[in-house]
């Protein structure tokens, strides 16, 4: 087992927890919460796959993937934030 | 070194800048709209005269070139989808100023939304690389679940979170492929992939960007989110989700097919089952469907399969060929489920309800409307001579010849099953004079139903000129690298 072996198959777990929760989760904001532990488990694993052992730099492209793909998620995420508030307070006069 | 414009910054950067713009400016977003979707059709023919003339164009941005920069290119194929888009994205607009003149609140946002998907959906036509992909097919999912909730009803709004989550995962599956594919060959551009051997972390990056893409197309079994996102959507944003917006993931997968390595028959071969369940379920559910935007809806979906089963039809040996008919099938399907959803919605609004039962029993006889939703179906149960024809002609001749007859047979029912389903909404338009009610000063003609019908003409007609098309879809050779 060496260490990229050991953060990689973690990274595969994290992604894996959060596509169980994705798919089973009742509750809204649990999934919401899930697809972005999938992302930070895909974002891990990108990582890791930059890693190079030490006196080699690590290779910068993943990084820049890694980091776009989280702003994309910023911005779903609150996208998806938005929708569940809106659908909340329909939800809360449907039921005064 | 100097700047010079090309057609294909221009298909990226006007809507873009439009979008702004009306956002920042909501009572003249209706004008910068349609001036911008003017500039941008007119930078599209510019830019099919230029791949007419000299074959595919190539655009590094900035002068890097790949693999460090970003390169543009745009062949027969981008070019056709480029067209498809604007053409049809111009006459939804149109229609949509009609059908959301009462709404202002709609009105306010659906411009800049639809020019943003816009912007997204030209980027992929003319990306090379997958990353660029990437952020291209995010861009279309933000701007498309904002158009689905657009309307703000509690249906569509659970419907658009419904989309969201799936678009969300396919994108997180889609850049985890992304990644592998770098991590295993240090590149991510088109060219790049060209040369790769078949290798099994290959292979599995393909799957993960495969599923990912297969949720944001909706195909059969992960189609759960589109019946209930197109169905309740606003009309001209389901012409858009449903005539548009699932080919650009689409256009990714057939892209893919062309540059990367294909691992197997065996695979190819689920493909075309995937598609095959596609159209058989999507069919029943069309057919047990009891909203007239909820069958069209479902039709989508069958009809996305039947796009998969011209890819698979030849099997690995045929896939030079076979993109052609599904290449077909994508236009034919983005020009008649636009004209027929915006029908649909012209049927919904002057009746007041979309429930297939009691369309007969309506007083109000939008005949030009069930004129355009009938010209559709023709083109999408594949009568001839609509464009739908020639694509279902292609793959079973494709099929036919590489001895795959299985594949004949699924497109044999799923067109049998398309003229019953539509059969249920045309009977309906019918009536019978079950109800002799005065059908009086409102028989529907209205400007509204002028769009659609054009649209659902030219569904019809395209299909005349389908050998020009054809020609056209093959300059740059887009397979030519496949094999």
């Amino acid at each position: 087992m060496t260490p990229d072996l050991i953060y990689g198959l973690c990274g595969v777990a994290v992604f894996g927890i959060g596509l169980v929760g994705a798919l089973c989760a009742q509750d809204r904001l649990r999934r919401v919460l899930a697809l972005k532990l999938c992302s930070v488990g895909a974002g891990f694993l990108l990582v890791v796959g930059a890693w190079r052992t030490p006196p080699a730099t690590p290779d910068p492209v993943p990084h820049a993937l890694v980091i776009t793909g989280i702003v994309v998620m910023v911005s779903a995420t609150a996208v998806a934030l938005a929708l569940i508030r809106r659908l909340q307070s329909l939800e809360a006069d449907d039921e005064r | 070194m100097s700047v010079e414009l090309s057609p294909m910054i221009l298909a990226i950067f006007l809507p873009l800048f439009g979008a702004i713009a009306a956002f920042i400016a909501p009572r003249a977003a209706w004008s910068i709209g349609l001036a911008t979707l003017a500039a941008t059709t007119g930078a599209v023919i510019w830019l099919a005269r230029d791949v007419w003339a000299k074959g595919a164009v190539m655009l590094p941005l900035g002068g890097w070139g790949a693999p460090l920069g970003i390169d543009l290119r745009a062949d027969g194929l981008s070019v056709a989808m480029l067209a498809l888009t604007s053409a049809v994205g111009f006459l939804v607009s149109i229609a949509a100023l009609d059908s959301l003149k009462d709404a202002a609140r709609q009105r306010q946002y659906f411009w800049p939304l639809w020019l943003l998907l816009l912007t997204g959906m030209n980027g992929v036509y003319l990306s090379t690389d997958l990353f660029n992909l990437y952020v291209m097919i995010e861009v279309i999912a933000l701007a498309a679940v904002g158009l689905t909730v657009l309307n703000g009803t509690r249906d569509a709004l659970r419907a658009g979170l419904e989309y969201m989550y799936a678009s969300i995962l396919g994108a997180l599956l889609f850049l985890m492929g992304v990644g592998f594919v770098y991590l295993h060959l240090g590149r991510l551009d088109f060219a790049g992939l060209a040369g790769a051997e078949v290798s099994g972390s290959l292979i599995a990056a393909m799957a993960l960007m495969f599923v990912g893409l297969a949720l944001k197309i909706a195909l059969f079994p992960l189609h759960f989110w589109l019946p209930a996102a197109h169905a309740n959507a606003t009309a001209p944003a389901s012409a858009l989700l449903s005539g548009l917006v699932v080919k650009a993931a689409l256009y990714i997968v057939l892209r893919l097919a062309q540059y990367m390595p294909f691992p197997s028959e065996t695979l190819l071969t689920l493909v075309g089952l995937m598609g095959a369940g596609a159209v058989i379920w999507g069919g029943i559910q069309a057919l047990r469907a009891e909203r007239l935007k909820l069958l069209v809806a479902w039709s989508t979906v069958a009809q996305i399969g039947l796009i998969f089963v011209a890819f698979a039809r030849a099997g690995e040996m045929g896939l030079t060929e076979s993109w052609k008919a599904a290449a077909l099938l994508i236009l034919a399907h983005g020009v008649a489920k636009a004209a027929m959803f915006l029908a649909a919605g012209r049927i919904k609004d002057e009746i007041g309800h979309d429930v297939i039962r009691d369309l007969d029993r309506a007083p109000i006889r939008p005949t030009l409307a069930q004129f355009t939703f009938a010209l559709a179906a023709i083109s999408l149960i594949g009568l001839p001579p609509s464009l739908g024809f020639i694509g279902k002609w292609s793959l079973m001749e494709g099929a036919m010849a590489a001895g795959y007859w299985h594949w004949v047979a699924v497109t044999m029912a799923g067109t049998l099953l398309s003229v019953a389903y539509f059969s249920r909404v045309l009977t309906a338009f019918l009536r019978f004079d079950r109800v002799r009610a005065p059908v009086g000063e409102h028989q529907g003609w209205a400007l509204a139903d002028a769009a659609p019908l054009t649209l659902a003409l030219a569904a019809i007609g395209l299909g005349l000129m389908a050998a020009p098309l054809l020609s056209f879809i093959e300059i740059g050779y887009p397979f030519g690298v496949a094999q």
